[in-house]
């Protein structure tokens, strides 16, 4: 399940990693390094901006954000892990912070619900597709094919 | 008539419409009381210790000296303690002034055991003196917090918000209470005092 | 011309002030209830002139909203601030066009504006000829009596709830000299549209919603009824396609943070009724053609009309936090609950009770390889897609509710999710159209879809080369197969057609909308893979500075100030070349940063270039002066530039889509009957 979920994790990351823009309003506030910026981006588009709603720290233009952003880019420095730097911000602001939550058991329906609703919705079907009574019927020979023929060519 | 799989099919998707707008029913009716706040965001250093901060300085040029505050004020307390994040700039921390004025700074004098601490979040000295004066400085603690590092490491999302700190003599200190916005005298009847009741 | 237009004003603004607005609203109200209640008790006593009011009924129910309209936008023209609708939202110094528009950029004003669209759809139903000799395929009376009561009904509840709690025409007093003035951001063309646009969607999926119940009623779904259906659903699809393209475009381009779509609960309120209304539109032909599906396409219009409604007014109630929310008001969301539990949960109730008994299909079944089989899979995956979004959407204020948790479900999450459910849905949808009904042998399959099949195989290989990721090329190969696979299934059945006959204009016209809608989808997708490359640069810059950036030279020329209406603005000057600062002019942007002092907002104007395969884009970051050593004043400017790769072809996409649903609603040509033999 966790390697599942990972994966998919993975998936998303590569095809958005770089699409979203931000509101960083002064290049200072960027790594001079930028690998290690593109790095800093990634962490602040998976964390919450607390003051506003539903936007990324990297997104947002609240003075707090700013402090975050501040704070990620530091880290990063310093040499942390984005896990240890996520981590981090968790212990301060709780799984709110998070904008993917963690998989656990109190967000184990919202994570399963895909393959719930797939499974459901192939459940529904199966009766349908079971229902097939009769055998399609056979395709048509040479023979047949050709008394049809006549038959229309006749009309 | 009898029922078959196909109507308990049939029923699925009204229950579960039935369940969702119960949910939004209850929501709403709390919202409107105010007893649900879908803004809210819960502190996780509820009911943990006190969080490690680098030493805040005090206000420098008072009148009346108040001390800075730091990590290990909060290893030794005697009492519990309301610490209070706020900023002269917002609207809500002037709103709570005449709060604060009547209540805890008269009970810090008198017998109550509660003390109120504060911490002054981005703000400059000249501007956060004024505000003191308007409160009738009612902290006997106060650090200036000029960068919002401290706040950060409080989980604080804005300006007012404020924490109850009760001591514990095995396990030592605990925040044991957090709230956002302005104090009421409601607010502090309600939530607070049960708890100092039960610290006595 | 002005002066006319002001005495013009001046004349009308008696007749159709305020009041007869209010009164006309009232009406209305009225009759939309006697809409909903004269032709059902005509039909239940078979007594027909009863049942015939419903045409004069719903046109005068119309009319009254029109009124109504036009007192409100003499108002808003004639800046008469003792309204608190035009007060809160509107200023003198406003263009008007934003007078009229910024009527529906509100709480009040949006609600007017769905009753109203709600109106028109049953003065069309109303208007549009109905069966007779001439007109064998028009909506039977009895039929289109009882829809438009079904219709009358929702429209007098809503109409309740604007009169009782939410009433545009409430005076205010003193009168203020001057109004608050919006929200600049929502100062744009863009956005003007968007709301009727997107509302006409949402509404417009109240008629299959009617016809839904009005087959429950009956107890019969059968190939007629999906037939007159069908062309409702499909406008309204194409409606509500039209009105998120829109959206995601406006986010685009005006909100300035180069993105198109954020995963708000707002956005995912229109969301999670397009995934059910696209899957409505597939479900429903196969009940035309087959009779198969017919409880579940029920359940599909059912569901989708209440999606609609929550979408549009639960995030009104401030239960789910969203950005770009109206003014919060729980009072009104137990009204709109109240609503909403009538009308979506008494169609489901409906449903619940009914559908059982709906008679089965009569066709034979069939295999999970067929036509059938790929819908009803398409129908699966895409109502996956809306329980994901849904939860997403709905779980942390249910999570708080339950557990008192706080915690949030973004933009990380949704895309993480919902990618492996769209690339078997295009895998599908390129494959399907070539898919017979009931029973598809595999081989004579294969060999129709070999040409598509290969072209995309081939393009493999320079997919991987231009994209930037491994996902965005497998996407936009996937993106291609279904570009291909729509023109192949054109082609072909072109050259099926007997000689003689043959053009392109006689091929069906669901064929070409099926297939432009299939094509839309694979240009938006192309799209979005090229948006995964997109690049962007933040720059301190002043006069003079060079940037290469994207394979170009932007050079900043000047700075110069400009005067709005209603603001203020620094605008600044972008020269683009190609190559290098020598080459040649490829554009030139002028983004500007504008304050509104009513306001004291600062808001971005970017610039944007739409090239056939990029967009270049820039914006005008905050302006500082600062001073040289040589003690001359300068200015410097933060700059972000954009490059986008593809990024107009989502909005092409989306329009592309909406003309195929088009397409299918123009009448088709009559067809010549042979003399007869």
């Amino acid at each position: 399940m966790r390697v599942c979920l990972k994966g998919l994790l993975l998936l998303a990351v590569c095809l958005y990693g770089s699409s979203i823009g931000h509101a960083i309003d002064s290049p200072d506030e960027m790594l001079p390094d930028p690998v290690l910026e593109q790095k800093a981006q990634h962490i602040g588009q998976q964390l919450r901006c607390l003051v506003c709603q539903n936007e990324s720290i990297e997104e947002s233009s609240a003075p707090l954000a700013k402090d975050l952003r501040h704070i990620v880019r530091q880290q990063l420095q310093q040499g942390r892990s984005p896990k240890d730097i996520t981590l981090w911000m968790t212990q301060r602001y709780g799984e709110f912070i998070r904008l993917q939550p963690r998989f656990s058991a109190s967000t184990a329906l919202l994570w399963l619900m895909p393959f719930l609703s797939l499974m459901i919705g192939f459940l529904l079907a199966r009766p349908l597709w079971a229902r097939r009574t009769s055998p399609p019927p056979a395709p048509l020979t040479v023979e047949e094919r050709q008394k049809l023929n006549q038959f229309f060519n006749k009309d | 008539m009898r029922l078959t799989r196909r109507h308990y099919l049939a029923a699925l998707p009204a229950l579960g419409a039935a369940g969702l707008g119960g949910g939004f029913l209850y929501m709403l009716r709390h919202a409107t009381q105010g007893t649900f706040d879908p803004k809210a965001v819960r502190n996780p250093r509820l009911g943990q210790a006190v969080p490690a901060f680098s030493p805040l300085p005090a206000l420098p040029e008072q009148p009346t000296p108040c001390p800075g505050l730091s990590w290990q004020d909060f290893h030794t307390l005697t009492q519990p303690v309301l610490l209070l994040i706020w900023a002269s700039w917002c609207l809500p921390c002037l709103e709570e002034i005449p709060f604060l004025r009547q209540h805890i700074a008269g009970e810090t004098t008198t017998a109550s055991p509660l003390a109120l601490w504060g911490v002054c979040y981005k703000d400059t000295p000249s501007q956060a003196a004024h505000w003191l004066e308007q409160a009738h400085h009612p902290f006997s603690r106060l650090g200036m917090d000029y960068d919002g590092q401290c706040a950060i490491e409080w989980g604080v999302t804005g300006v007012p918000e404020s924490f109850l700190i009760l001591p514990h003599p095995l396990t030592g200190s605990r925040i044991v209470w957090h709230g956002t916005g302005s104090l009421t005298e409601a607010l502090y009847r309600e939530q607070i005092q049960p708890f100092l009741r039960g610290a006595l | 011309m002005q002066a006319l237009f002001t005495t013009l004003l001046a004349a009308l603004a008696p007749v159709f002030s305020p009041e007869s607005g209010h009164f006309a609203l009232a009406l209305a109200c009225v009759l939309a209830a006697l809409q909903g209640i004269l032709p059902l008790i005509g039909l239940r006593r078979a007594h027909s002139p009863l049942t015939a009011l419903a045409r004069p009924l719903a046109l005068s129910h119309c009319l009254a909203l029109l009124i109504s309209w036009a007192c409100l936008i003499i108002a808003a023209l004639g800046d008469d601030f003792s309204l608190k609708l035009i007060a809160d939202n509107s200023a003198i110094n406003k263009p008007w066009p934003y007078k009229i528009a910024g009527l529906w950029g509100n709480h009040e004003g949006s609600l007017l504006l769905w009753v109203s669209l709600l109106s028109l759809y049953c003065a069309l139903l109303a208007l549009l000829p109905g069966q007779s000799p001439r007109h064998p395929a028009g909506l039977p009376p009895r039929l289109r009596s009882r829809l438009l009561a079904l219709l009358g009904i929702v429209s007098a509840g809503f109409e309740l709830f604007c009169l009782t709690t939410s009433n545009p025409f409430l005076r205010l007093w003193p009168v203020p000299i001057d109004g608050l003035g919006m929200n600049p951001l929502l100062q744009d063309p863009g956005l003007a549209v968007h709301p009727p646009l997107l509302y006409s969607g949402y509404v417009g999926f109240a008629v299959p919603f009617a016809f839904a119940i009005s087959a429950l009623l009956d107890g019969r779904a059968d190939a007629l009824w999906a037939r007159y259906a069908r062309p409702w659903v499909i406008s309204a699809w194409a409606l509500l396609t039209l009105g998120i393209t829109l959206g995601a475009w406006w986010s685009y381009a005006v909100l300035g943070w180069g993105g198109y779509w954020f995963w708000d609960p707002v956005e995912n309120a229109a969301l999670i009724p397009w995934l059910t209304g696209t899957a409505l539109l597939h479900s429903v032909i196969v009940v035309e053609k087959r009779s198969h599906l017919q409880s579940w396409c029920l359940l599909l219009a059912l569901a989708t009309f209440a999606l609609s409604l929550s979408g549009t007014f639960l995030v009104r109630s401030g239960i789910l936090n969203s950005v770009h929310a109206f003014a919060n008001d729980p009072a009104r969301g137990l009204f709109i609950l109240a609503l909403l539990g009538l009308y979506g949960g008494g169609g489901l109730l409906l449903f619940a009770l009914r559908a059982p008994n709906l008679l089965p299909p009569a066709t034979p079944s069939f295999t999970p390889l067929s036509r059938e089989g790929a819908l009803v899979l398409n129908n699966i995956l895409l109502c996956t897609l809306c329980a994901i979004v849904l939860t997403g959407t709905l779980y942390p204020p249910f999570m708080q509710l339950l557990f008192g948790r706080t915690l949030s479900v973004g933009k990380p999450f949704f895309e993480a999710t919902t990618t492996p459910f769209i690339i078997p849905l295009l895998l599908l949808m390129g494959g399907s159209m070539a898919l017979p009904w009931r029973y598809a042998p595999i081989n004579p399959t294969l060999r129709r879809l070999a040409l598509p099949l290969c072209l995309t195989l081939g393009a493999i290989l320079p997919a991987f080369w231009l994209f930037p990721t491994a996902l965005a090329a497998s996407v936009a190969v996937l993106a291609l197969w279904v570009i291909n696979a729509a023109l192949n299934d054109l082609i072909s059945r072109f050259y099926t057609m007997p000689q003689e006959h043959r053009g392109l204009s006689r091929l069906p016209r669901s064929l070409w909308a099926t297939s432009l809608a299939h094509i839309g989808v694979g240009i938006t997708m192309l799209g979005l893979c090229g948006m995964a490359g997109s690049q962007e640069r933040l720059i301190e810059a002043q006069i003079g500075t060079h940037l290469h950036f994207g394979g170009h030279d932007w050079a900043l020329t000047a700075l110069t100030p400009h005067h709005g209406p209603n603001y203020e603005a620094v605008e600044a000057h972008i020269i683009i070349r190609r190559h290098d600062a020598h080459g040649p002019v490829l554009a030139i942007l002028e983004p500007q940063i504008r304050l509104f002092p009513q306001q004291g907002q600062k808001i971005l104007h970017v610039a944007i270039i739409h090239r056939p395969l990029e967009d270049l884009y820039a914006a005008l970051g905050s302006v500082k002066e600062v001073q040289t050593p040589q003690d001359q004043n300068t200015y410097r400017v933060i700059l972000r530039v954009h490059e986008n790769p593809l990024a107009s072809w989502l909005w092409f996409g989306g329009i592309i889509m909406a003309m195929g649903g088009v397409l299918h609603l123009i009448p088709a040509r009559r067809k010549r009957r042979p003399a007869c033999a």
